[in-house]
């Protein structure tokens, strides 16, 4: 393969110590310029690593004007201090943070694959990209030999399937070398649309397959392409069990053990993860009326079976090790073994592919009305190897089609495409149109928000009706959940620091079916303790699966069976293990909160984080249309009466609609009130300074920030 | 009557936890089973009985991706 070398940079690798190298990576695209920087026991200790991290260093990056395809926009990689160890499963998770050019203001995606560990062992607990190629590069980094390199490698591929073939081909020594090697790359469609994802990769050696997992929410993708950085390869042969050099290594594999049994005893009673995966959730979501069918508008299908475990289990290369990093025994990540597309420049083509996830199957097959497990692998192939995040594709795809079918858009303005719902073909010559930068898919490519903007300006269409079905918030597309009949949840989606996605809290069950939340207290505690505890996993390098995804045999009789208080501990044990220090619950949530807060005026340093920016459309909230109020009338009639004491007989639909809108929407506003209070956080959302002294995250530069909004 | 989960749910004769999850329609695998707060472990779900006016909590776990 051709190849130029544009600039190399030789160092030492460091060794580990408990659980930081305390360097990290700072390489700029602009004029390839590589450095390194010490990692500050204040960034340690206010900021943890990995999303901590990242925030961190992007706050240092940007200034209030900066936007997603400036030079000085950064991506961030960091695993955290927990992560790359082998005992515990979920280890193996990277951070990545940026500007998203859908939101405007900060992202982070988590991502598991080999690239963060192997980063660690090579000797950088973070690496720094900033800077805009004139040309596209790769950026190698070999941690063995401690080299770091830019170049130019003119014939890569575009789409990731083939290009970390080329590349693992390329820089690996041998087969067994490619177990060392680790890349991350975007594809054709990233290059085009804003809703661009990164691909993780790691070389699974007993089906001698490439595998790739996703960083999907934000955006990241494009920013990788928009600095013209085809790929990010980390290269580091000697992974051991030990090489984080933990301060109690007995520890880490005691807890590791207890947890390896846990899985071993019980997931085959629970939720089968090792044989199902997540598609366990497809039957479970359209049960309790939370699957999103035709854009959020109904929460369960009776096709909804069609798309269920059985049959993704059919099609699973089962029986090799599913983990996405070593040591995972939760082992979720399934495979297709062989695959044959259907369409596309790839077209009869045989894949080997990572299979759908649930929010891929809930979000481009079930929101989209099409319950075909062919079409949706077919589509979930393309989306990764186009570089495209699945949760935004389909989200976006449902609001289009719901566009499509009230007149909105019509064949003319989607250039032919007949995008009804049910329509897979459409949905594929969609993605494909994204991917070459054409047609209509280039508009569909802006995310929702901005298509919203576009088809009121060309085409007249109404904003409010716009607003009410197109399921964004600060601009990011909906994860794959119905939120209407959980007030608690939709707080859990609008309020969360990103955008709406589930990682921060998914309360549904306690609120909806436990009704364990019923004072606005309780909510606003759910929403406190939930997402900060959640937080912390991003903050070390820790996978959310095995927090709850497998529970101790003894949880029911625990106080509060919901947090599965052992596998607090457990993670309370491996930080302390970890780094030699002694914290207790309440500190692990404290460093949380810290994180949280700052994330918080992030988003208002760069001018977002008020409560307006909390607003969530009202498909999330309750039924937009009168079809949809029909289809569930028993349960809205019900509720006119018990909750309003409003008698719904006689009355129209479009009477009952309006004033369980006006309810409902009045419900979330007190909702975000006892939360902003429970947070520490002023009626317009803004972190008070008592909040941040008290946390310990008061640094002059925040409180600057926080004193322009209170003043 | 019994309570489940704080709502009202009419009662029969011989109704188990089984029984009841199945009304219900909880498919979901994680569940903390209490009948008057006295926890059910699941391999009696079969044969729990609930008893006209008990408080019933079916617990479901946090899930989501
Ligand atoms: S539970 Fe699944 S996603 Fe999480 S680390 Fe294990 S294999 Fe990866």
């Amino acid at each position: 393969m051709i190849r130029k070398v544009l600039t190399e940079f030789s160092y030492v690798p460091a060794k580990l110590d408990r659980g930081y190298v305390n360097k990290t990576l700072y390489i700029n695209v602009s004029d390839y310029k590589i450095s390194e920087k010490p990692v500050t026991e204040m960034v340690k200790e206010k900021f943890i690593g990995g999303r901590g991290f990242g925030l961190w260093y992007l706050w240092n990056a940007v200034t209030p004007e900066t936007k997603w395809d400036d030079s000085e926009n950064e991506i961030i990689v960091s695993p955290g201090p927990v992560g790359g160890i082998t005992q515990y499963p979920g280890a193996g998770k990277s951070l990545v943070v940026s500007l998203s050019p859908t939101t405007g203001t900060v992202v982070d995606s988590n991502v598991g694959g080999h690239f963060g560990p192997l980063l660690k062992f090579s000797g950088w607990d973070a690496l720094e990209v900033q800077g805009k190629s004139e040309q596209d590069v790769v950026i190698f980094i070999d941690g063995n030999a401690g080299l770091v390199r830019i170049e130019s490698l003119p014939e890569l591929a575009n789409d990731s399937h083939l290009l970390v073939e080329q590349l693992t081909d390329y820089y690996a020594c041998n087969e067994e070398d490619k177990r060392s090697i680790s890349i991350i790359s975007a594809g054709s469609a990233a290059d085009h649309t804003l809703i661009g994802m990164l691909n993780f990769s790691f070389y699974d050696s007993r089906r001698k397959a490439i595998r790739l997992k996703q960083a999907g929410r934000g955006g990241i993708g494009s920013v990788l392409r928009n600095k013209h950085i085809k790929a990010i390869v980390v290269k580091f042969a000697g992974v051991k069990g030990n090489l984080n050099n933990p301060a109690d290594f007995n520890k880490i594999a005691k807890t590791g053990i207890k947890l390896h049994k846990e899985i071993k005893n019980g997931d085959d009673k629970q939720c089968q993860m090792r044989v199902r995966g997540t598609t366990y959730l497809v039957k479970i979501m359209n049960d309790y009326d939370l699957l999103p069918t035709y854009n959020f508008k109904y929460g369960s299908h009776s096709d909804g079976e069609k798309i269920t475990a059985p049959h993704w289990v059919e099609r699973f290369d089962l029986g090799k090790a599913d983990g996405c990093w070593y040591g995972c025994t939760l082992s979720c990540c399934k495979v297709v073994g062989d695959f044959v597309l259907k369409t596309g420049p790839y077209q009869g083509q045989r894949v080997i592919m990572d299979a759908p996830e649930y929010e891929t199957i809930a979000g481009v097959g079930s929101n989209c009305g099409i319950f075909d497990i062919d079409y949706i692998m077919e589509c979930n192939f393309y989306c990764d190897t186009y570089g495209v995040d699945t949760i935004s594709f389909g989200t976006l795809t449902a609001f289009l089609m719901e566009c499509y079918e009230n007149g909105i858009l019509d064949q003319e303005k989607t250039g032919g495409l007949e995008l009804k719902f049910g329509n897979g073909v459409a949905v594929l010559e969609l993605l494909h149109q994204m991917s070459r930068g054409e047609g209509f898919g280039k508009i569909a490519g802006l995310g929702i928000r901005k298509c919203k903007e576009y088809f009121v300006k060309e085409y007249h269409a109404d904003i409010d009706f716009l607003n009410d079905i197109g399921m964004e918030a600060k601009g990011m597309e909906y994860a794959e959940y119905v939120s209407k009949e959980s007030l608690v949840q939709q707080g859990g989606f609008g309020l969360a620091n990103k955008g709406p996605q589930h990682d921060e809290a998914w309360l549904i069950f306690m609120d909806m079916v436990n009704n364990q939340l019923p004072t606005f207290e309780d909510k606003a505690e759910a929403l406190h303790y939930f997402p900060m505890f959640r937080t912390w996993l991003g903050l070390v390098g820790l996978c959310k699966l095995p927090w709850n995804d497998i529970v101790p045999e003894d949880n029911n009789r625990t106080a509060e069976p919901n947090k599965i208080p052992e596998h607090v501990q457990n993670y309370v044990d491996l930080f302390n293990a970890m780094t030699g220090r002694n914290i207790d619950i309440d500190e692990m949530l404290r460093q949380s909160e810290r994180v949280y807060n700052f994330q918080r005026v992030f988003n208002l340093k760069m001018g977002f984080g008020t409560r307006e920016h909390d607003s969530i459309p009202y498909r999330s909230v309750g039924p937009v249309t009168v079809e949809e109020y029909q289809s569930r009338q028993d349960r809205y009639d019900n509720q006119l009466v018990e909750l309003l004491a409003y008698n719904p007989e006689g009355k129209s639909t479009a009477d009952k609609l309006q004033v369980l809108r006006n309810y409902r929407e009045g419900q979330y506003q007190k909702l975000i009130d006892a939360v902003y209070q429970r947070r520490g956080w002023t009626e317009q959302g803004i972190p008070k300074i008592e909040t941040l002294q008290a946390l310990g995250i008061d640094l002059p530069e925040v409180i600057a920030v926080v004193k322009k909004h209170l003043a | 009557m019994i309570k489940v989960n704080g709502r009202q749910f009419p009662w029969e004769e011989n109704l188990t936890i089984k029984k009841l999850l199945e009304k219900k329609n909880y498919t979901f695998p994680n569940l903390v089973v209490k009948i008057n707060e006295k926890v059910i472990d699941p391999e009696n779900f079969e044969v729990a009985v609930i008893a006209d006016g008990d408080d019933v909590k079916v617990i479901h776990l946090i899930t989501g991706g």
